[in-house]
């Protein structure tokens, strides 16, 4: 590693209109690299300005996170549906002059970076926990299983953090914003749809309460219960694999290794017995309570307070009685 | 069309996994190897695509030591035609195995890369974007659902907020999200035929790619563990602890 000042470039991610929270907590996640770290943060997408105020561009929002000290905006119908293919093209460009490129690893930063990382011709540290220094990161393996203290001497570090390990910024003066001009053409990809879910609940992955369902809740009527319930604690609605496939739910819902890593401050099992795939997706909830049938469950092991009995007795009476959060 | 298939040995997602003494790596002797669930998948799509005479052929691969023939003789079984392994006694990072995997489709020139989304062992999720990335050709990630026709293939990406349909050139890369499929089982007729399919041994060398390491692993630890496992008698006992343990009720 060069001995000049470590500079971090952290990718914005956005729907064109508004900046996510996970860019923020990139940026909380880059303040950590180093003391004297200059933070860039590089907004790429396409917005043609019509409805939206100046003042409130995804630049200018990434502009007042805290600790930020540039915005770099690149704005170009090609980058409008934000495909890796040309968007890698445009972060390579610009992070030759930094020594840290980062973003969360959410499924924008997990499908970007690595393409950014081969096109450097450097190595990529997927979903960090905590940065140790410079150049020095912990990260889950097996399924969170075990932790690996893995180091790296790439000249950049490019690198996507699970959003939950790190920390909220509060809000600073707008800073810098510079307009980057920067097309390249690219035909290979066409985007033919989106199509989202549509949740009136917090986001999942940033939820302070998340109630999840499993294979115990029996049918989709029955899911009703998990639902219910989260919505009494104005929280959000997971579910493990089991729920998913079943077709209780739908799979964007799904907590687990190859689903959603979440980390509320309560986090409520109702049905799940606890495979090591969904223990991976929430065990570091704050508190974590557990309600099945089978007292022999693996998520008792893991859960702060476990309840053990039929949970169509249990729930109608659980939503009755827990006091509604106010937030 | 040709579909090149790439495999990973790991230790079965459904054993528990232990550290070694000396903090290292995880316990690796005496485990129960099998195909990485994500890259079963990305074989039985391969599998149904040549079912629907879409693919002629389907060339699977695997890089590692000798054991990972283990692996590619399964795959063969479940109808891949021939495979190739490429024999590297080294832990590789995902950049060079992009790199063997990239000298190896020069060869082959597959219309289609198939690819697990991530490997169960090393949780990287990077090899297919860094692979199409060096080939300089579109990536579909996290496909679940997938359609090819005159040299295009539509793929539908399972991304934080719904799903996603993408349409991409061939060559293209594509790696495998969970619903892509249900992988079937091998049956003994084939586990027979697939011991006289071919399997060629490469090297590195052979391939021409300099394998550099750049990441180290200084060393391997257990998660935080939870004091978890009070049990409460009824619901009120659990709204009282919860009112007294969680600052979100008060």
């Amino acid at each position: 590693m060069e001995t000049t000042k470590p500079r971090a470039l952290v990718i914005a991610e956005h729907d064109n209109h508004t900046l996510f929270n996970h860019t923020q907590k990139a940026v909380s996640a880059a303040l950590t690299i180093d003391k004297d770290i200059e933070v860039s943060v590089l907004v790429i997408g396409y917005n043609d300005d019509t409805g939206t105020e100046l003042e409130d561009t995804v630049a200018v929002q990434a502009s007042k996170i805290r600790g930020v000290d540039e915005v770099i905006q690149v704005n170009s119908p090609q980058y409008g549906m934000q495909l890796a293919e040309n968007v890698s093209k445009v972060v390579v460009d610009v992070a030759r002059n930094y020594s840290h490129v980062l973003c969360c690893s959410t499924t924008f930063g997990k499908d970007l970076l690595p393409r950014v990382a081969a096109l450097l011709d450097v190595g990529q540290i997927s979903d960090v926990l905590q940065i140790l220094d410079k150049n020095t990161y912990v990260r889950p393996i097996y399924a969170g299983n075990a932790l690996e203290k893995v180091t790296s001497e790439d000249k950049h570090q490019v690198f996507t953090v699970r959003s939950t390990s790190f920390v909220s910024l509060t809000e600073q003066e707008q800073c810098p914003v510079k307009v980057l001009e920067c097309v390249y053409e690219s035909s290979m990809t066409r985007q033919v749809t989106k199509q989202a879910s549509i949740s009136e609940r917090p986001d999942l992955i940033t939820a302070k309460v998340v109630v999840s369902g499993g294979r115990g809740l029996g049918s989709k009527e029955q899911f009703n219960l998990v639902e219910k319930l989260a919505d009494k604690l104005g929280g959000a609605v997971g579910a493990s694999r089991a729920a998913v496939d079943a077709g209780y739910i739908s799979n964007d819902y799904q907590v687990g290794q190859t689903g959603k890593v979440v980390s509320p401050e309560l986090y409520i099992a109702v049905g799940i017995s606890g495979a090591i795939q969904h223990l991976a997706g929430m065990k570091d909830s704050g508190v974590i309570v557990a309600i099945n049938s089978d007292p022999d469950a693996p998520i008792f092991e893991l859960a702060d307070y476990g309840l053990v009995g039929d949970l169509f007795d249990i729930m109608p009476k659980l939503i009755e009685a827990i006091p509604e959060i106010n937030s | 069309m040709k579909i090149l298939v790439s495999i990973k040995r790991v230790i079965d997602p459904y054993s528990k996994v232990r550290i070694n003494k000396d903090n290292t790596d995880v316990v690796q002797q005496n485990m129960k190897m099998v195909i990485n669930p994500f890259c079963e998948i990305a074989l039985e799509e391969a599998i149904r695509l040549k079912e629907r005479n879409i693919a002629q052929e389907i060339v699977v691969v695997s890089i590692g030591s000798l054991e990972v023939q283990e692996q590619l003789r399964t795959a063969l079984a479940l109808g891949a035609d021939r495979a190739i392994h490429i024999e590297c006694d080294l832990k590789l990072e995902p950049l060079n195995i992009a790199k063997l995997l990239k000298a190896v489709n020069d060869r082959e020139k597959a219309q289609l890369i198939l690819m697990g989304k991530q490997s169960i062992d090393s949780d990287n999720n990077q090899t297919a974007q860094m692979l199409a990335a060096l080939m300089n050709r579109p990536q579909a990630t996290f496909a679940s659902n997938l359609a090819v026709s005159d040299g295009w293939a539509k793929v539908t990406r399972e991304v934080d907020d719904g799903l996603e349909e993408l349409a991409i050139e061939l060559p293209a890369v594509v790696s495998t999200d969970l619903r892509l499929n249900e992988p079937r089982y091998p049956t003994l007729p084939n586990i027979m035929k697939a011991k006289s399919k071919p399997l060629d041994t490469l090297t590195p060398e052979d391939l021409k790619v300099v394998i550099t390491q750049s990441q180290r692993v200084l060393e391997v630890i257990p998660p935080p563990q939870r004091s978890g496992g009070v049990k409460v008698e009824s619901v009120d006992q659990l709204v009282e602890a919860l009112k007294s343990r969680s600052e979100l009720f008060s």
